[in-house]
């Protein structure tokens, strides 16, 4: 059994090897912004650190309450982050935008941080209310000539991985040890925020 | 020399003779006129590289993927045939690509997967056959001479179809739990997407 693992993995690490040796066309010259609209994309949520530790939080959380809410928070947060980012686009103004996103911080690590247990719907409504701070963020920054629906793909795409990489740091809470950690890293996450509070006031 | 040695052997043998094969060199068809392939291959990346025509697609393949064979097998037969009509409607006719209906494909096809929609047979049926004939059009319309684009829509239409078939195929397989989430967060990816490509098809109408 382990040895036919073993085979299978050597196969897949040789095909690999074998399409990395293939010869591409190089795309020096990006046409349309096409490729760089998509890559704006994904950059904008992970060089932020705001938007980093928030979306790592809601990652943490899903996996400190388990099933449903691991799954849940993520299927919802993006689609209400894009009506944010749509509010962006359109030009709609939602005063206190660095405030709430610095909010989402605080708040989202003190929940991990004292593994608060709210009931569902609650979870959601405040995961979805601070989405839609950060999808408008994302929304009003879009570069100007670049292609709004690979910005769009970009930036979904990140923020889902980031809650992705949330929940798999979440997956060591079932052990005693990642407990504590899991709860440092919210206090960590909600001291972020403050910082982030007091810059959006300064 | 025992059987096991052999059989490696031979493998040995013909992975040298596969690899003198490919190290042989053949004619340069850099430009394709000379086999005639140019508009399918045309048609083929086309598709690849617009993610206005990929995404539903995609999304409709994740579908038929999570209600089971069934669906899977009338997708892929429903769907590409669908777009070949649609295409062939749009080759003689004269259109603009219209943005609204991408957005409202984004929106329902990633709506299904993100809620893992139970719906009739019929209905699938229906939503690929629309997607495909919508979409088609759009793409026939703005192929431009008809003996070429018809080409280049064959090119189109296989690719269609060879998508569906991996992604469906792909997604029936997953049996546990936290895949079906996976695809399911896909469409939510998906929807806010469409929500986003909405958001900026009216930026500056209000």
């Amino acid at each position: 059994m382990k040895d036919a693992r073993t085979e299978v993995w050597t196969k897949c690490a040789a095909l690999a090897v074998t399409i990395l040796l293939c010869a591409q066309v190089v795309e020096a010259h990006i046409q349309k912004g096409e490729a760089a609209g998509f890559w704006s994309g994904v950059r904008h949520p992970i060089s932020g650190l705001d938007h980093v530790l928030a979306m790592i939080a809601v990652g943490l959380w899903g996996a400190q309450l388990g099933a449903p809410a691991i799954w849940l928070l993520p299927v919802a947060f993006p689609m209400v982050m894009a009506l944010g980012g749509m509010m962006g686009l359109m030009g709609i103004p939602l005063p206190g935008t660095e405030i709430g996103i610095a909010a989402s911080a605080i708040l989202l690590g003190s929940a991990v941080m004292f593994e608060s247990r709210p009931r569902l719907l609650i979870a959601a409504s405040l995961v979805g209310f601070f989405a839609i701070f950060h999808g408008y963020a994302h929304g009003t920054e879009l570069p100007p000539g670049q292609s709004g629906l690979l910005y769009g793909i970009g930036f979904v795409i990140a923020t889902g991985c980031l809650h992705g990489v949330g929940i798999a740091i979440g997956l060591i809470h079932r052990w005693r040890w990642g407990q504590k950690v899991v709860r440092l890293a919210g206090a960590g996450v909600a001291v972020a925020g403050l910082l982030f509070l007091w810059m959006a006031l300064k | 020399m025992t059987r096991a040695r052999r059989i490696k052997r031979g493998i040995g043998l013909t992975f040298v003779v596969l690899v003198l094969i490919g190290m042989m060199p053949t004619r340069v068809e850099a430009h394709l006129n000379s086999t005639g392939m140019g508009p399918v291959y045309d048609g083929l990346l086309h598709f690849l590289m617009s993610p206005e025509d990929l995404i539903p697609v995609f999304a409709l393949a994740l579908f038929a993927g999570l209600r089971g064979a069934a669906y899977g097998r009338r997708a892929l037969f429903v769907l590409p045939s669908a777009w070949f009509l649609g295409g062939l409607a749009g080759l003689a006719s004269t259109g603009n690509g219209n943005s609204l209906l991408t957005t409202m494909s984004f929106l329902l096809l990633g709506g299904l997967v993100a809620a893992d929609a139970q719906i009739s047979l019929r209905a699938t049926t229906a939503i690929a056959a629309m997607l495909g004939l919508a979409h088609g059009y759009l793409n026939g319309t703005g192929m431009g001479q008809p003996g070429v684009g018809a080409l280049a829509l064959l090119g189109l239409v296989f690719i269609v179809f060879v998508l569906v078939a991996l992604c469906a195929a792909f997604v029936m397989r997953l049996r546990r739990p936290w895949t079906r989430v996976a695809v399911r967060v896909m469409g939510s990816w998906i929807v806010a997407s469409g929500l986003l490509l909405l958001g900026w098809n009216l930026r500056g109408k209000f």
